[in-house]
């Protein structure tokens, strides 16, 4: 059911694994900058992601995705939980070997405008983490650099050029290029495509692809656009409010969703036919978006859940494996076993 | 360097046109140009006319134009944080154009800018009224900048691909308020964007841009059911449908957007063009009419169908 790379033994290597990560900004108030609580951008989540596959993650805007992306490879230190890379606790490694780990872990941003340096030329941006690990000389970089630049659907003859000349959707593609420069394992890519025509999104979805086919790259794949998603995922992650609400292969989560979020999201995904847009019946969430500073009681969703029930805003629901592979967080989806 | 090279369109009340072209190709410069923000130098804005109900904004004096901008028409950029101002909270922002714009008290503004906020889905609007740009998430600054952008009843919004970072239950959210707005208050809306999903729901009318041209341009229901431009064809085929399989390759255009620098002669697509032929080469085709209001241009606009 679940296509992904597997070693010897038949069954898939785990590569990345997740445990309770939580991730808790403080939030400080007043003259004495008093802690007053915390936005809990992520707060506990669990999974595993095997070696060659791609993990969608969706959510919508706010929900922790980028923070959680950012905790997994240590930009940030994770406020409780653990990470572990190929089997080794990312936190009890030594300066050293994290320096090594940050080559086989890279992060594409979602942010084209805010993470190039505007004062370095593109085959500077691009070849900098080269340079910085000493991989090649001037002129192997050059070209290594060009070929990137290619790779990713951008004229090479840009080198020369600055982060200001270029739009929004050409400066997303030139970190993608800077990102792929070290030949990474594990890439997060956070909304990489989202800044990015559909002519071109095709394209970087199947280098993408042809990269993973390659080089046994696994990803991890952050977008809001679930038709992309669901093309280029092995399993999706719904995230809502900073948890995981739902996990499973994609066929199952677009056939057979079970938390009512993720029912709401599918409904939600526009068609790209006027016909079907107007005859379609969508289910709209109404209500006020919680806000991860201070989550309801019970379950997140519960304030705009429209299958609410009494015990969803006072019990907040576990994370079960409903059916074999198939995680749900959900009062009124119980394993297959149970009801039976 | 022509970003946008002789375009013309017109926008009726209340209606809303969407414009979809490659990352590049010239669309936020011809928003841009619309509301007069383009810097010059290097910008310039070589010839035309932008009329507004019978006026050439093009010729209007800056403070005329600036109070254009501020209430007539509304600007929602792609990059919210260009327009939103990291050393003010983002409430200030909102209450400060309630206040020059529509005549309203600190308290009112206020009031209304929670419910400006609240309204675009912004999660405990009334603690983050006093929050600065930072503290938001990407999606937040956008929904802010929505907010920003609605709050004076405009005539006519220009939205530069607002809901690129949200998700698709907000931009269901999002598309649908300004569908109401556009029933309750008549506002236009130029809706540009790379999703031909949304202006699928959304529009009356599709340009299709490229290389700073319109190439297609017409009803939503022909561009999607009937496109005659073999861009438009390539972008719709492009799209992951239900039946895509992962590692099941999706359609792309081949190439890569033309350098505007260097632009080649004759048609600007036909580099990346499957139905290609000589004449491609040396003339650029005029946007001619294909239908009942639908017009494309391209050489060989009859031998392309879906
Ligand atoms: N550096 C920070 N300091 C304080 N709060 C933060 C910080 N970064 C993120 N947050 C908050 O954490 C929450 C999650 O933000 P995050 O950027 O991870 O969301 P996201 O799912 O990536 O959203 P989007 O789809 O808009 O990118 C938001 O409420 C945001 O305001
Ligand atoms: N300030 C500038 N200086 C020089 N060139 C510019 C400037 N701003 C834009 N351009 C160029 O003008 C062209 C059109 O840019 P524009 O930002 O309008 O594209 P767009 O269609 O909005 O793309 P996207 O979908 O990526 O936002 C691009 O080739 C871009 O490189
Ligand atoms: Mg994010
Ligand atoms: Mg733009």
């Amino acid at each position: 059911m679940i296509e992904v790379a597997t070693n010897d033994h038949n069954t898939p290597e785990v590569l990345l694994r997740v445990k309770n990560l939580k991730k808790y900004f403080p939030i400080h108030r007043g003259v004495f900058q008093r802690h007053v609580g915390d936005v809990k951008a992520v707060d506990g989540v669990s999974f595993d992601v095997y070696r060659g596959e791609t993990l969608g993650v969706v959510g919508e805007s706010g929900c922790g995705k980028t923070t959680m992306g950012r905790t997994i490879i240590r930009i940030y230190e994770p406020t409780e939980g653990q990470v572990y890379f190929d089997g080794t606790d990312i936190a009890t490694l030594k300066s050293r070997e994290m320096r090594e780990l940050r080559r086989s872990m890279q992060m594409i941003f979602q942010d084209p405008y805010a993470s190039l340096n505007p004062r370095m030329s593109v085959e500077r941006i691009v070849g900098e983490p080269l340079e910085v690990f000493h991989l090649a000389n001037k002129e192997e970089r050059k070209q290594r650099v060009a070929r990137l630049l290619e790779l990713v659907g951008l004229n090479p003859n840009f080198m020369t050029r600055y982060p200001h000349e270029f739009s929004g959707g050409q400066r997303q593609r030139i970190g993608l290029a800077r990102s792929l420069a070290l030949n990474p394992s594990l890439i997060v890519c956070d909304e990489p495509i989202s800044a990015l025509d559909v002519s071109i999104q095709a394209q970087v979805i199947n280098l993408l692809e042809d990269l993973q086919e390659q080089l046994g790259l696994t990803y991890i794949f952050i977008a809001h656009d679930l038709s992309m998603v669901r093309h280029i995922s092995n399993r999706v992650a719904v995230m809502y409010l900073g948890k995981i609400v739902e996990l499973t292969d994609q066929d199952t989560l677009y056939a057979n969703p079970l938390h009512p979020y993720t029912e709401a999201l599918l409904s939600a995904i526009p068609v790209p036919d006027p016909i079907v847009e107007e005859q379609r019946h969508r289910i709209l969430l109404e209500g006020d978006l919680p806000s991860p500073a201070n989550p309801p009681k019970g379950c997140n969703f519960s304030t705009r859940c429209p299958r609410k029930v009494d015990i969803c805003s006072e019990v907040e629901p576990e994370i079960v494996e409903v059916e074999p592979g198939h995680f749900c967080a959900c009062h009124l989806v119980q394993p297959a076993a149970a009801t039976s | 360097m022509h970003a946008v090279d002789s375009i013309s369109y017109t926008l009726d009340e209340g209606d809303t046109v969407g414009v979809v072209g490659e990352s590049g190709c010239g669309k936020s410069v011809h928003a841009l140009s619309i509301m007069r923000l383009i810097p010059t130098p290097p910008g310039k804005i070589d010839h035309g006319e932008v009329l507004f109900r019978g006026r050439n904004l093009l010729e209007l004096r800056e403070d005329d134009m600036r109070r254009v901008r501020g209430a007539e028409i509304a600007m929602i950029f792609q990059d919210p944080m260009t327009s939103l101002n990291p050393v003010r909270t983002v409430g200030f922002q909102i209450m400060e154009t309630l206040i020059l714009h529509q005549d309203m008290d600190k308290g009112q503004a206020r009031a209304r800018t929670e419910e400006l906020l609240t309204m675009v889905g912004i999660p405990g609007a009334r603690n983050c009224v006093d929050d600065y740009p930072h503290q938001f998430s990407g999606g937040m600054r956008q929904r802010a900048m929505i907010a920003m952008g609605l709050s004076c009843n405009p005539s006519i919004l220009i939205a530069d691909e607002p809901t690129t970072a949200l998700d698709v239950t907000i931009q269901a959210q999002i598309v649908e308020l300004v569908k109401q707005l556009q029933h309750k208050i008549g506002m236009a809306v130029i809706w540009i964007t790379h999703d031909l999903g949304i202006i699928a729901g959304l529009a009356q009318r599709v340009n299709v841009m490229y290389a700073g041209k319109i190439v297609e341009s017409g009803p939503v229901k022909s561009i999607y059911g009937d496109p005659h431009h073999p861009y438009t064809l390539g972008l719709l085929q492009s799209l992951p449908s239900h039946g895509t399989r992962k590692n099941e390759r999706l359609f792309s255009i081949a190439g890569e957007p033309p350098d505007l620098v260097d632009l080649p002669a004759g048609c600007a697509f036909a580099p990346r063009c499957r139905y290609v032929v000589p004449r491609c080469l040396k003339e650029v085709p005029p946007l001619e009419e294909v239908g009942y209001g639908h017009k494309a241009a391209c050489w060989e606009k009859a031998r392309i169908s879906r």
